[in-house]
Order: structure tokens, then sequence, then C-alpha cells
């Protein structure tokens, strides 16, 4: 790049034109952050409020209780769940997409990506009417017989699961689309010329290159299900808790925020975890294939 | 390349139809004639957007969603563009330091940020306020206004504004009349993508706003905690179709694809 070391421009630029959004970030992300971790800190007392002591009750409240070690473990499993489901379903469909043409592709593609940018608010309350226990999936099933008693869905792991996937595969989707792009379709041609099946083909040559694309999507399915707020708080509500929606009770209901804000760090910190550790992990795997 | 077979069209066609049955029941649900829950629809009737209107909570609620998204992604747009023309174009030390730090709100479970933000707002006094709102708010949808921008910047010819400076522009000159017309559909696109953002968050807005405040995404995720009615339905059918008109002015400026999956999804 030509501009590398241009004399003609001063060096305090680059900070001079970052510097209105850097005074945002400083003010409102780093300064928040740091004192949500000291209030994490900090004891509650119900008739006193905060109390700007200092110390680790909170944490070894949340560490030592087995309530919440099964809301953290539930969360975690809906994550890993909707993770697997997400890559399961989604990297066909990326693979089918990316074969698509025209007009065709388009529509797909589309119907894809377009829940994106729908409220998470309307597409979760979508979810509350096909799966509550008078809601249309039951509804059908009973007309046609299938069943007498309706199957609970709603204040379930598995409707949670469902829905989620609903909000997370076009991650995934995006993310193998973009690894198949990167691929070489001669690879493919290949294959079929020395007379490859097509299911053949999707696991032997197809899926080995899209999956660093697998692997990305995952990791972003993965941290946002594991925070997710509005899909778990509508279709599981108090009954089937999740990390966000306790804090969100400690803060808004309970208003002992010290609390809140101590599962709140944990959650950061493990989801943190699992990104690093992931990425680690993937970089051995490529690096001993590609090294 | 190989067509597609029959599996993959029959397997295509049944995640459109997942894809789409959640909105597709909402519309349905909207237009139903009776007081309750019901689909499909036994009849046809627009009685349940016609009850919009006797429900002013929600009109408030939708206007201070457009003018936060207006406001929220002006706001990261005008502090957006030159960071990317700086991170885009420069080499300087703590540059990656900027980058990590402008994506993170990428990185970190929203739930945090909105409990970071009450906090912090609480402390300096502008919790529930449409300005500690619109704030929070650009914080948020920076990144993704500045991962576009900085795909348009990065592929910039330089020599047309060497050429302009070399005629005597200035600065000023050059970025107003030549950079910012060649980086436009990246600006536009994030500034739509953050606006839509700014318009659909739920998980850190639900702590910071206050009865006069309320969002619409708010509003409606409180009353369907409490119960799901029909009008909740015809409200969110309205967002169904402004996102989808929304997505096809996108689709005609930046294209649809470009926005969600970047560069290398053409």
């Amino acid at each position: 790049m030509a501009a590398v070391g241009d004399p003609t421009r001063p060096k305090a630029a680059p900070w001079l034109l970052s510097g209105p959004a850097l005074v945002l970030f400083v003010a409102l992300l780093l300064v928040p952050l740091l004192m949500t971790f000291v209030l994490s800190f900090n004891s509650f007392g119900f008739y006193t409020g905060i109390e700007p002591t200092f110390g680790l009750h909170n944490y070894l409240d949340v560490l030592g209780d087995e309530y919440f070690h099964e809301i953290f473990a539930r969360t975690f499993g809906i994550a890993l769940v909707t993770t697997l489901l997400c890559a399961a379903i989604g990297t066909p469909e990326a693979y089918f997409l990316y074969r698509m043409r025209g007009r065709w592709r388009s529509a797909v593609l589309l119907v894809v990506l377009g829940p994106l940018l729908i409220s998470v608010v309307v597409r979760t309350l979508g979810w509350a009417i096909l799966l509550g226990n008078r809601g249309v999936i039951n509804t059908a099933l009973i007309d046609l017989e299938l069943i007498t008693r309706p199957i609970k869905m709603m204040y379930t792991t598995g409707g949670i699961v469902i829905a989620l996937v609903h909000v997370m595969v076009p991650f995934m989707v995006i993310a193998v689309w973009a690894a198949l792009h990167r691929q070489d379709p001669a690879t493919e041609q290949a294959a079929e010329s020395l007379g490859a099946g097509p299911i053949t083909i999707f696991f032997r040559v197809v899926l080995p290159q899209a999956m660093p694309g697998v692997l990305s999507g995952s990791l972003i399915v993965f941290s946002l299900s594991a925070s997710a707020f509005a899909t778990p708080a509508i279709l599981g509500g108090r009954r089937v808790k999740v990390v966000s929606t306790t804090v969100y009770d400690e803060f808004l209901s309970t208003l002992n925020w010290p609390l809140g804000a101590a599962i709140a760090m944990l959650l950061l910190v493990a989801v943190l975890l699992v990104m690093a550790s992931y990425n680690r992990l993937v970089e051995r795997r490529f690096a001993q294939v590609f090294g | 390349m190989t067509r597609n077979g029959p599996f993959a069209l029959l397997f295509s066609t049944l995640f459109v139809i997942f894809m789409v049955a959640p909105l597709v029941v909402v519309v349905g649900v909207s237009l139903t004639p009776e007081g309750f829950l019901e689909f499909p629809p036994s009849g046809l009737s627009l009685r349940w957007f016609q009850a919009i209107l006797d429900n002013p909570d929600f009109i408030d609620a939708a206007w201070i969603s457009l003018y936060l998204g207006f406001a929220s992604a002006t706001l990261a747009t005008v502090l957006a563009v030159p960071a990317a023309l700086a991170i885009g174009r420069r080499r300087f030390g703590g540059r990656d330091f900027l980058l990590a730090l402008f994506m993170s709100p990428l990185t970190v479970p929203t739930i945090v940020l909105g409990i970071a933000f009450l906090r912090f707002l609480t402390a300096v006094g502008l919790s529930g306020t449409f300005l500690g709102l619109t704030l929070c708010h650009a914080v948020i949808i920076t990144p993704f206004i500045l991962r576009l921008v900085l795909a348009s910047v990065t592929g910039l010819d330089r020599t047309i504004e060497r050429a302009a400076e070399s005629l005597g522009a200035s600065s000023l000159t050059v970025f107003r009349r030549v950079t910012l017309p060649m980086i436009m559909p990246g600006v536009v696109g994030g500034w739509v993508l953050a606006f839509i953002t700014s318009f659909d968050e739920l998980t850190v807005t639900v702590f910071i706003v206050n009865p006069s405040t309320t969002t619409l995404p708010v509003r409606l995720f409180a009353h369907i905690t409490q119960t799901t009615d029909p009008l909740v339905a015809s409200i969110s059918t309205v967002v169904i179709l402004f996102t989808v008109a929304l997505m096809f002015l996108i689709e005609r400026l930046y294209g649809l694809d470009r926005l969600l999956v970047g560069e290398s999804g053409r």
C-alpha cells in the first residue's frame, strides 16, 4: 500500500480520525464493563441495597450452588445441541444453495438470510404460536388423529432448541457458503469424472473443504446461543431458566445487582474461554492437515 | 458443476418451510376475525390491525424505535466512517487494538452489555433517557457499519484521490467529493443494517428503557411474556412487512448477500 510511511501525512491522523469513536467506546463500553466487573464483588442487602464491600462471595455463591450449576449446564447444553443441529442442516443447505443458479438462488437466499433481519421477538412469537399446547402443531396432529394428548413443547428445552436453531441457522449457512466459494469447483468435477457418486463427493470432497466454514459458523452459533435472551425468555419463561434470563431476573426482579453481575461475568468468561480453546483446537487441527 | 438432485430439492423445500413457518403463522393469526389465536384463520378480517390504532402504547413505542434507529445509526455512521478510513488504509501502532475494540460488541454476550449499560447509565443519571439509549445502541451497531465501510475502503483506488490532491483540493474536499462517493454503497448499506439492528434490539434495550422510552421490541416482549393474543400478531405482521420492505431496498441498493455474507459471497 502506497500510503505506508507517506511523509506528507501526519502520524497523529489515524488517531484523530478514530478519536470520536474511541471516546464513545471507552466511555460507553470499557468503563461500563469495568464498573460491572467491580459491581460483581460488591454485596447486597435487602434493606441496604448495594454495599461497596469487596469480596468473592457472589462468585462463591454461584459456583457452590447446585441451582446455578443446573442453569449453566442447561444453557451450555442448549447451545451445544443447537450448534450441532445448525451444522447438520445448515451445511447441506449451504451446499445446495451454492449449486443453485439465477432466480432460484436469489429467492432461497432471501428466505434463508431474510429472517436474520426480522426481530427475534417476532420470530419467537411465531414459534410460541406453533409450539403451544393448543398451538398449530399440536392441533394439526390431534386433528390428524396421530396423537390424543398434546405434546408439551412450550416451556421445554426442546422447544427452545427448535426456535434457537431457526434463529441461528442463517449464520451457519453464511459461514459455510463463504467457505464453499473459496473452494475450487474443479475438485468436484475431478471426483465425478473418476466415478464418485454425489454422496461420496459431498462427504469426501466438499465437506472437508467446507470444514473451516462449519467450524467458524459453529463458534458463532454456540456463543450467540449461550447468551441468547429473547427466545429462552419467551419459550422457557421462569420454568426453564438459562443464564441470561437468570441475570435478567436478578437485575429487574430481585434487584440483587451484584449477584447478577457475577453470573454475567461468569457467562462472559465461559464464552471467551470456549472461543479461545476452540480457536486453539481448530488451529492445531489445521496445522496438522496443512503443516 | 452438477445440478441439484431430487434429494437436494426436497431438503431445500423442507428447509424453506422451516424458515418461513413461524412468520407465516404470525401473519395468518393476525388476520383472524376471532378474539383468540387460531391458525389457519376461520375468516379474513383486519380487525386486529384496526385494534393497533386503539393502543397508543404500541404506536408510541414504534415511533421511539424509529427515532432511536435513525439517531443511533446516524451517530454510529459518523463515528465509524473516519475510523474505517484510518484502520482500512493506514498502518499505525494500536491499529489492531482499535479494530478489536470496535468489533468487540459482537463478541461480548449481549446480556453482559445490557447490565453494563444499565450500571453505567444509572451512575451518570442517564438511565431511561433517549440520549442514553442512542449512545448505547451506537456502540452495539458500530461493528456492522465498520465492517461494511472497511470492505469498501480497502478495495479503493488511491490514484483518483491523488489526482484531486495534486490539482489543489483540500483534504476535506477530497473526502467529500472523491472518497465519500466511492465508498457510499458501503456507508448506506452499513447505515441500513445498523438501523435494522437498532430497531430490532431487545436484550440490551430491555435493561435501559423506562416507561416513557420503551421501544417496540421491549413493549412486544413484555406483552408476549404475559399473554399472546392476535394483537401482538398484527403488530408483528406490521414489523415483518416493514422489515421486508427494507430488505428489498437493501437488495436494490447493495445486495442482501453482499450485506450479510460479505464480498466472498459473490
